[in-house]
C-alpha cells in the first residue's frame, strides 16, 4: 500500500477532537464546524539498502562533479563537515544517517591515501555537541577512531586563528569561514535535509562561518523579506547564502556536497497515534493516547522532557544525492517536497498550531519562551510556498505551556535576552539596533560558547528575527495554555481555553472567521493557492 | 511693644536644633528685625557649630517662606549678620565656652534655655546631666559672664507643664519648692545617685556571666561572623543593656516620687536646682504642655521631628494600635508650637522679674481638647483619608474602646512574647529568600507590637493625666501686649478651633511628615529599589566584590568535591560516595557554622593525593555540567553589568582555585583557596595561606581596592551569609543575596540592598552532585 498524500479536512459535527502538541504534553481540541485541518502526507517508504544508495550516489555525482574517488589522492587535505545536533528532530535511531555516510566517505578517503583529514561539526553559532551526541551522530567506530586523535573537531566561530576571510560578495557581504576547511583541497559536506530551508550553499556559507559573515543574512531586514525562508527562491536568506556560495566557488574552494532526505516517520510505536488521523485511531491508539497523556499529567515537566528527549525517531532515508552543490540541492528539494507538500486552497483568518517539546535548538534541554516564538512564528508559520497560510492581519494561535524555563548551560544569553531585552521591547528592529552588537561581542558568552556548550551570545536575536516576517504579517498572536506573564513578555496574549482564544482572535479578525489547523506531527509544507 | 523692647538687643539661645528652638529662631528673624542671636550649638563629630546651624537649622522648611520673601542672597546676608554660633555644651560646667564666647554671652540681654532631652525614656543619667543640671549651668555661666561684663540680664528657661507630676486637679504657675504637694528632694543627692548608679550598672554589665550572655546573643544573631564583628556586636549589646538599665532606673525613680517618667522628674528637679543656683539672676520659666504642630506660623502644620503624639496617631491609622488607654472625658493638653514661641518671646520682652516667674502655656483650663473628641476626630479623618497598606488597599481604622492601661499592656505583652518566640525559631531555621518573607513578616509584626507596647507604656500616663494647668499668669502676661503684639505674638489658647486644627492642620501635617502611603496610585518615577540599583551600577571608579557560594551559584565546596571525585569512578560507586558525603553533611554543616576556616581546612584534606593536572582538566566539565546549571543567572548578569559600568569585578571565595577558574573571564581578579602541590604534581591537602574567609575576606577586598586605586567608599560587596559580615561592613555599599534570616534582619536594620536571585528553572533537578566522567 503506497502512502496516502496529505489532505485538507473540513470539520463537521462528526469530526472527533483534534490532537494538538502542547509542549511535553497534548491537548485534544474540538474545532468549530467549518474549520479546516491540514493533514500531512503519510511517511514514504525508505530506501531498502541505504549503504548501497550512498555508495551509488558517491560514484554517480550530479552536476559538474567527478565521482568522489577520483577527487581523492594522496597528499590532499580533506575536510569532512557535517550537520550538527539540530538535525534531525528528534535524533534518529542508530545508525544515524551521518554515521553511514561518513563511514563510507572515510573509507574512501583512507583507501585513496589521504592523510590530512579532519571531521568538522558545522556548528555556526550553535552550541558545541556533547561527546555523547557526537558519538550518536557518528557511531562508535568513527567516534572512537577520530575523537582522541584530534581528527574530530567542532567549528569555532570565535577562534581568530581558525577563521579565514574569503572576500566580499558583489553585494558587499563579508564571507569568512573555517580556516581548515577553506585551506582544504576538498570539502565534503554531509547534510540532512529535514526541511526545505536546510542544505544547498547554506551548508558551508552558514555552517562554517562566523558572526561577521552571518550577520549579512541573519538580520531583521533579510528575514522580513524571506517569504518564506522555507522557499529558497523567495528567500532573501537563501539569496545571500547563494551569493556567498558563488564567491566560495569562485575563490577556488571545492565542495563535494552530499545531501539526504528522510521520510516523516517521526515517532516509534509507543507514540504512533501522534501521526495518525484522529478518526482512524484504533483501540490501541486510543489506549496509548490515554495512557500517555494521563501519565504525562502526573509527571513533572522535567521528567516528561527527559522521556521525550530520549525518543529516537525511526526516520528512513528517502534519497541521497552527491556532487555539485546546486544540482544536488535541486534534487534534494524535489524529494523534500514530494514527502511534505500539501495543496491548500486560500488563506485563513486564524491559524492554529500545536507546538511540540522540541525544536532545532533545544535538543536535550528545555524549550524556552524565545524558542517557542521561533518554532511557532519562525518555523511553522513559514512552512508555506506561495502565500502564508494565514492572511495579512490574521491571527496565529499557538498551543504551548511557555513556561519561563531556561537551560543555563546551553542558553545563557537567552536568559539575559528574556530578562533585559524583551522587558524593554519586542520590536525586532529596535532589538537589533540597540542590543545585538553588545550580546554578540560579550566576552562571557564567547567564553561559554567556545569552552562550554552554550549557544553564541547573538543566537537568541536570530531566533527573534526568525519570527520577524510573521510579526510583520500578523494582526495578533495568542498562546493557548501559555504562562500569562511569560506570554505577555513575548508581546503575545495568553488564553486558557481554545474557545477563549478564538473569541480573542475574533476581536482582531472580525466575526465568523475562518480557522485552519496545521496538524503535526509530522511536518508538512503547504502550497497555498 | 515687644519689637521695640527687644530692638537692638542680643538673645543667647540654647537648643536651637530642637523643635521649639528652630521655631524661636525663625520667629526672631522674622518678627524682630533688630534683634541679634547668639546660638549655643554642640559641634558634631565632623561639623563645626556654624555648619550645624546652616545644615540642621537654616535648611529646615521652617525658614522657607522667610527665605522666599527675602530672596536667597538677602536671606544669607541677614542670617550671617544677625546670627553668631558659639560652640559649647549644656552638659558641661561653664557650658564649655571659650573666653571669647563667654564675653559674647556676657553681652546678651536675654538668655533663652530651650535645650533638653525630650525623649520620655531617656536614661536616668543623661536626663540628670541635661535636664536637671542644664538650667543651673546656663544660669551660672550667664550670671558670671554678666558680672564680668558689668551688665544685667534675664534668663527664660523652657520647662514642661508635666513637672506637676501625676497629681490630680489644679496645677498652679508657681515654684515646686513652695508647693507642699511635692516631697522635699535634695537635687544634689539625685545627681550623685544617678552618677553612681551609672557606674554600678557599668560594673554589673561587665561580670563574666553577663559578658558571656552578650556574646552568646551576638553569636546567635551573627553566627560565624568573625572576631571583629563579634566583639563589636557584643560591646553594642552591653551598651544597650546599660542604657536599658538606666532607662528602667530612671522610670522607677520618677514614679517613686510621683512623676510619670524620667523626663518630667528631671525637668522638675531642674527647676528646683535652678531656683537654688540662680543667685540674683532674674529667671522666667515657661512650662508648655504637649507641643504639637504650628497653628499658623511659619505655616499651619509646620512640625519638626517626630513628636510625642504622632507615633501613636500613625500607628492607629495603620491599624497597628488597636487600643490605647485613656478616659474619653480626660483632657489631652496640646499646644501648638507657635503659641509656645510667642509666649517665650513675650516673657523675654518683660522687664526682668525679681522673683522667679512661672508661666503655663497650656490649653486644658481655658480651651480643653477632650480625649474622646480627639479620638473621634482622628477616626473620622482616617476613615475619610485612609492610609494604604503594602498591597495597595486602604487600612481600616479600629474602633477605640478606651480600656484601662493594664489591660492594653497585658494584651500587647502577650503578643510580643509569642512573636519573639516565633522570630527566634525562624532565625534558627536554615531558610533563605522566599520563605524568608514569612520570617520578615513575623519580624515586622513583632517590631510593631514592640513599638505599640512602648507607646502605651510611655504615653499612657499622659492620656490619663487629670491635672488641669492653670494659666492665670499667662493671661497676665497677655494683658501686657498691645494690639500690634497681639497680631504677631498672640498665645491665647482660646483662638484654637480644635476640630479645624486637628482635621485640617495637624493630621495632614503629620501624615505628610511620617511619609506614609496615602494613595493607591503607583509611584510615578522610580522606586527606591530602582534608584539603589541605578546607584550601584552608576559608572565610575568602583569595585564590586562577590562571594561565590549561594551568592552567584547554589553549590558549595562539598558538592564540588563530590562531583570531581565521582567523575573518576564507576557508576555504582558514584552513588555510594555521594550518599556517604550527604550522610556526613550535618556534621560538616555544624562545623561550618562554628568556624568556616576550620571547616575548609578539615574538608579540603580529602583532596590529598589527587592529580592537580587531571582535576584542572575536568574542572570545566564540573562548571559546565553542574555549577553553571546551579548558577543564578541574574547574579552572573550583575557581575557583567558592573563591568559594563567600568567597575572592577573581583571574586573572593573559599572554593579551590581550579574549581573557580572557568569563572575567571568575568572578573578582574579571582582570590580563591590554593592548595600545595607535591613534586609529583599531587595535591597535599594543605592550603597555602589563610582562606579568604571572614575578616580575611574583608582584608582581601580592601587590599584589592587599594591595588586598583579605588576608595573604600566606592566598593560594593555581594554576599549571602553572616560569615561575610566583615566584608559587607567594610564595603562602601553592601548587597545581601538570598540572605539567611539572621542576615536579612541585619540587612533590613542597616538599610542594605537585598537581592533574591534564583536558579534558572527548566534544568533537570540535580539531586546528587555526580560527575558524568565523559
Amino acid at each position: 500500500m503506497s502512502p496516502r498524500p496529505g489532505f485538507v479536512l473540513e470539520v463537521d459535527k462528526s469530526t472527533p477532537p483534534t490532537l494538538f502538541w502542547h509542549g511535553e504534553n497534548f491537548r485534544l481540541e474540538r474545532l468549530p464546524t467549518g474549520s479546516r485541518i491540514i493533514y500531512p502526507p503519510e511517511p514514504m517508504d525508505g530506501i531498502k539498502d541505504p549503504r548501497a544508495a550512498i555508495a551509488a550516489a558517491l560514484d554517480a555525482p550530479l552536476g559538474d562533479s567527478e565521482p568522489l574517488d577520483s577527487l581523492l589522492r594522496p597528499g590532499l587535505r580533506v575536510a569532512v563537515c557535517f550537520d550538527d545536533v539540530s538535525l534531525p528532530l528528534p535524533q534518529m535511531q542508530a545508525p544515524d544517517i551521518r554515521q553511514m555516510i561518513i563511514e563510507e566517505v572515510l573509507e574512501r578517503v583512507a583507501r585513496a591515501g589521504v592523510e590530512d583529514v579532519k571531521l568538522i561539526a558545522a556548528l555556526a553559532l550553535h552550541r558545541r555537541m556533547t561527546n555523547s551526541e557526537l558519538r550518536h551522530a557518528l557511531g562508535n567506530r568513527v567516534y572512537d577512531a577520530t575523537s582522541t586523535a584530534g581528527i574530530l573537531t567542532q567549528h569555532d566561530a570565535e577562534d581568530p586563528d581558525n577563521l579565514m576571510l574569503i572576500g566580499e560578495t558583489d553585494m558587499g557581504e563579508t564571507v569568512e569561514i573555517n580556516k581548515y576547511a577553506a585551506t582544504a583541497d576538498l570539502i565534503i559536506y554531509v547534510n540532512i535535509n529535514l526541511v526545505s530551508m536546510d542544505g544547498g550553499h547554506k551548508s558551508v556559507a552558514t555552517g562554517l562561518s562566523s558572526y561577521r559573515s552571518l550577520k549579512h543574512h541573519h538580520n531583521v531586514k533579510t528575514m522580513v523579506h524571506s517569504k518564506s525562508f522555507m522557499d529558497h527562491k523567495n528567500s532573501e536568506l537563501h539569496s545571500s547564502n547563494w551569493r556567498m556560495g558563488k564567491l566560495l566557488r569562485d575563490s577556488g574552494i571545492k565542495i563535494f556536497q552530499i545531501e539526504t532526505t528522510l521520510n516523516t516517520d517521526t515517532f516509534p510505536p509507543a507514540f504512533e497515534f501522534l501521526q495518525k488521523r484522529e478518526w482512524e485511531w484504533g483501540l490501541k491508539d486510543r489506549a496509548s493516547f490515554v495512557g500517555a497523556s494521563e501519565s504525562l499529567k502526573r509527571t513533572p515537566p522535567w521528567a516528561a522532557r527527559k522521556i521525550f528527549h530520549s525518543v529516537r525517531s525511526p526516520y528512513k532515508l528517502t534519497s541521497v544525492q552527491a556532487g555539485e552543490v546546486e544540482a544536488v540541492h535541486k534534487r534534494t528539494l524535489e524529494n523534500v517536497y514530494r514527502q511534505q507538500s500539501v495543496d491548500v486552497e486560500g488563506q485563513t483568518d486564524i491559524l492554529t498550531i500545536g507546538l511540540p517539546f522540541i525544536g532545532p535548538y533545544n535538543v536535550n534541554s528545555v524549550m524556552n519562551p524565545i524558542l517557542v516564538h521561533c518554532l511557532g512564528l519562525g518555523y511553522f508559520f513559514n512552512m508555506y510556498r506561495g502565500q502564508p497560510l494565514v492572511r495579512k492581519g490574521g491571527v496565529v494561535i499557538l498551543s504551548h505551556p511557555t513556561r519561563p524555563e531556561f537551560d543555563p548551560t546551553f542558553h545563557p544569553s537567552y536568559i539575559d535576552f528574556f530578562d533585559e531585552v524583551l522587558a524593554d521591547t519586542t520590536d525586532p528592529l529596535k532589538i537589533e539596533a540597540k542590543y545585538e552588537e553588545r550580546y554578540a561581542t560579550d566576552p562571557w558568552y564567547i567564553h561559554l560558547y567556545r569552552k562550554g556548550h552554550a549557544y553564541h551570545g547573538v543566537h537568541p536575536f536570530y531566533m527573534w528575527y526568525w519570527g520577524a516576517h510573521a510579526l510583520d504579517h500578523l494582526g495578533g498572536v495568542i498562546i493557548l495554555g501559555g504562562d500569562p506573564k511569560t506570554t505577555r513578555r513575548l508581546g503575545y496574549t495568553p488564553a486558557s481555553t481554545m474557545a477563549d482564544a478564538i473569541e480573542m482572535a475574533k476581536s482582531i479578525v472580525g466575526r465568523d472567521p475562518t480557522l485552519t489547523h496545521l496538524h503535526s506531527p509530522p511536518l508538512l509544507m503547504a502550497n497555498v493557492h | 511693644m515687644i519689637r521695640d523692647f527687644l530692638s537692638g538687643k542680643r538673645i543667647f539661645l540654647t537648643g536651637g536644633t530642637g523643635f521649639v528652638g528652630t521655631a524661636l529662631i525663625e520667629r526672631i528673624l522674622h518678627s524682630l528685625p533688630d534683634t541679634e542671636l547668639v546660638l549655643l550649638v554642640r559641634p558634631g563629630r565632623r561639623t563645626t557649630a556654624t555648619e550645624r546651624v546652616k545644615k540642621e537649622i537654616l535648611r529646615n522648611n521652617c525658614f522657607d517662606s522667610l527665605r522666599e520673601s527675602l530672596g536667597r542672597e538677602q536671606f544669607e546676608e541677614m542670617v550671617s549678620r544677625r546670627i553668631t554660633a558659639v560652640p559649647g555644651d549644656v552638659g558641661r560646667d561653664g557650658l564649655g565656652l571659650d573666653a571669647e564666647s563667654t564675653k559674647l554671652l556676657g553681652s546678651c540681654d536675654v538668655a533663652i534655655h530651650s535645650a533638653a532631652t525630650v525623649s520620655f525614656d531617656a536614661p536616668l543619667d543623661s536626663a540628670i546631666e541635661v535636664n536637671l543640671l542644664g538650667p543651673s549651668r546656663v544660669a551660672t555661666a550667664y550670671r558670671s559672664a554678666l558680672v564680668a561684663a558689668g551688665r544685667s540680664g534675664h534668663l527664660v528657661t523652657v520647662s514642661t507643664a508635666y513637672v506637676a507630676g501625676s497629681r490630680r486637679g489644679k496645677a498652679f504657675e508657681e515654684s515646686l519648692k513652695q508647693s507642699d504637694l511635692y516631697p522635699e528632694i535634695a537635687w544634689e543627692k539625685e545627681v550623685d545617685a544617678g552618677r553612681s548608679l551609672r557606674k554600678d550598672v557599668e560594673l554589673q554589665s561587665r561580670t563574666k556571666e553577663r559578658l558571656a550572655g552578650f556574646q552568646s546573643e551576638a553569636h546567635r544573631e551573627f553566627g560565624a561572623a568573625g572576631v571583629a564583628i563579634m566583639a563589636d556586636e557584643t560591646e553594642k549589646r552591653r551598651n544597650d543593656w546599660v542604657k536599658a538599665q538606666m532607662v528602667e532606673l530612671g522610670q522607677a525613680r520618677a514614679t517613686s516620687l510621683g512623676w510619670a517618667d524620667a523626663y518630667a522628674y528631671s525637668k522638675a528637679l531642674g527647676e528646683i536646682a535652678l531656683e537654688e543656683n540662680r543667685g540674683d539672676l532674674p529667671v522666667s520659666v515657661v512650662r508648655p504642655s504637649i507641643i504639637e504642630s504650628a497653628l499658623s506660623h511659619p505655616y499651619p502644620g509646620w512640625i519638626r521631628g517626630f513628636r510625642m503624639a504622632e507615633p501613636i496617631i500613625i500607628s492607629f491609622a495603620r491599624g497597628l494600635l488597636k487600643e490605647f488607654p485613656g478616659v474619653p472625658e480626660g483632657t489631652v493638653d496640646v499646644i501648638p508650637v507657635d503659641l509656645v514661641v510667642s509666649a517665650i518671646i513675650a516673657a523675654a520682652a518683660q522687664p526682668p522679674p525679681n522673683e522667679m516667674t512661672f508661666y503655663h502655656v497650656a490649653s486644658g483650663s481655658s480651651n480643653p481638647l477632650k480625649y474622646g473628641q480627639l479620638v473621634n476626630l482622628v477616626r473620622t479623618y482616617f476613615g475619610e483619608n485612609p492610609l494604604i497598606d503594602t498591597k495597595g488597599q486602604p487600612i481600616n481604622v479600629p474602633a477605640w474602646n478606651f480600656p484601662g492601661r493594664g489591660k492594653v499592656q497585658g494584651q500587647l505583652r502577650r503578643a510580643n512574647q509569642v512573636l519573639a518566640a516565633s522570630e527566634a525559631v525562624m532565625s534558627r531555621l536554615p531558610i533563605r529568600s522566599r520563605q524568608n518573607n514569612l520570617a520578615s513578616d513575623i519580624s515586622e509584626k513583632r517590631e510593631i507590637a514592640k513599638r505599640a507596647l512602648g507607646y502605651v507604656e510611655l504615653y499612657g500616663a499622659y492620656a490619663e493625666t487629670e491635672a488641669i494647668y492653670q494659666v492665670g499668669r499667662l493671661a497676665d502676661l497677655r494683658s501686657t501686649l498691645d494690639q500690634k503684639d497681639l497680631e504677631e505674638f498672640d498665645f491665647d489658647p482660646i483662638q484654637i478651633d480644635w476640630d479645624r486644627f486637628v482635621s485640617n492642620v495637624h493630621l495632614p501635617s503629620i501624615v505628610e511628615h511620617s511619609r506614609v502611603k496615602t494613595t493607591t496610585a503607583k509611584k510615578t518615577g522610580t522606586t527606591k529599589r530602582e534608584r539603589t540599583l541605578a546607584g550601584l551600577l552608576a559608572p565610575g571608579n568602583k569595585m564590586a566584590a562577590f562571594d561565590l557560594e549561594n551568592t552567584l551559584l547554589a553549590a558549595n565546596v562539598v558538592d564540588s568535591f563530590t562531583w570531581l571525585a565521582t567523575s573518576q569512578i564507576e557508576k555504582m560507586e558514584k552513588a555510594t560516595l555521594a550518599a556517604g558525603l550527604l550522610a556526613e553533611a550535618p556534621r560538616l554543616l555544624a562545623l561550618d557554622r562554628r568556624d568556616r576556616t576550620d571547616f575548609l581546612r578539615h574538608f579540603y584534606r580529602r583532596y590529598k593525593g589527587a592529580d592537580r593536572a587531571e582535576l584542572e582538566k575536568i574542572a570545566f566539565d564540573l562548571f559546565d555540567e553542574y555549577l553553571l546549571k546551579r548558577s543564578f543567572p541574574q547574579g552572573l548578569q550583575r557581575v557583567r553589568n558592573h563591568r559594563r559600568a567600568g567597575h572592577k569585578t573581583v571574586l573572593i571565595t573559599g572554593a579551590l582555585e581550579f574549581v573557580v577558574a572557568p569563572l575567571a573571564p568575568m572578573f578582574d581578579k579571582v582570590v580563591a583557596c590554593e592548595m600545595e602541590v607535591d613534586s609529583k604534581g599531587r595535591l597535599t591537602g594543605q592550603l597555602l595561606g589563610a582562606p579568604p574567609i571572614g575578616e580575611n575576606r574583608a582584608a582581601v577586598m580592601l587590599e584589592l581596592a587599594e591595588e586598583f586605586g579605588i576608595d573604600r567608599s566606592d566598593t560594593i560587596a555581594y554576599a549571602d551569609s553572616t560569615s561575610d559580615l566583615p566584608m559587607l561592613e567594610a564595603a562602601g555599599q553592601a548587597v545581601c543575596v538570598n540572605p539567611e534570616t539572621k542576615l536579612l534582619q541585619i540587612a533590613n536594620r542597616r538599610g542594605w540592598h537585598t537581592e533574591n536571585w534564583e536558579r534558572a528553572k527548566g534544568g533537570y533537578p540535580l539531586h546528587l552532585p555526580i560527575g558524568s566522567g565523559r
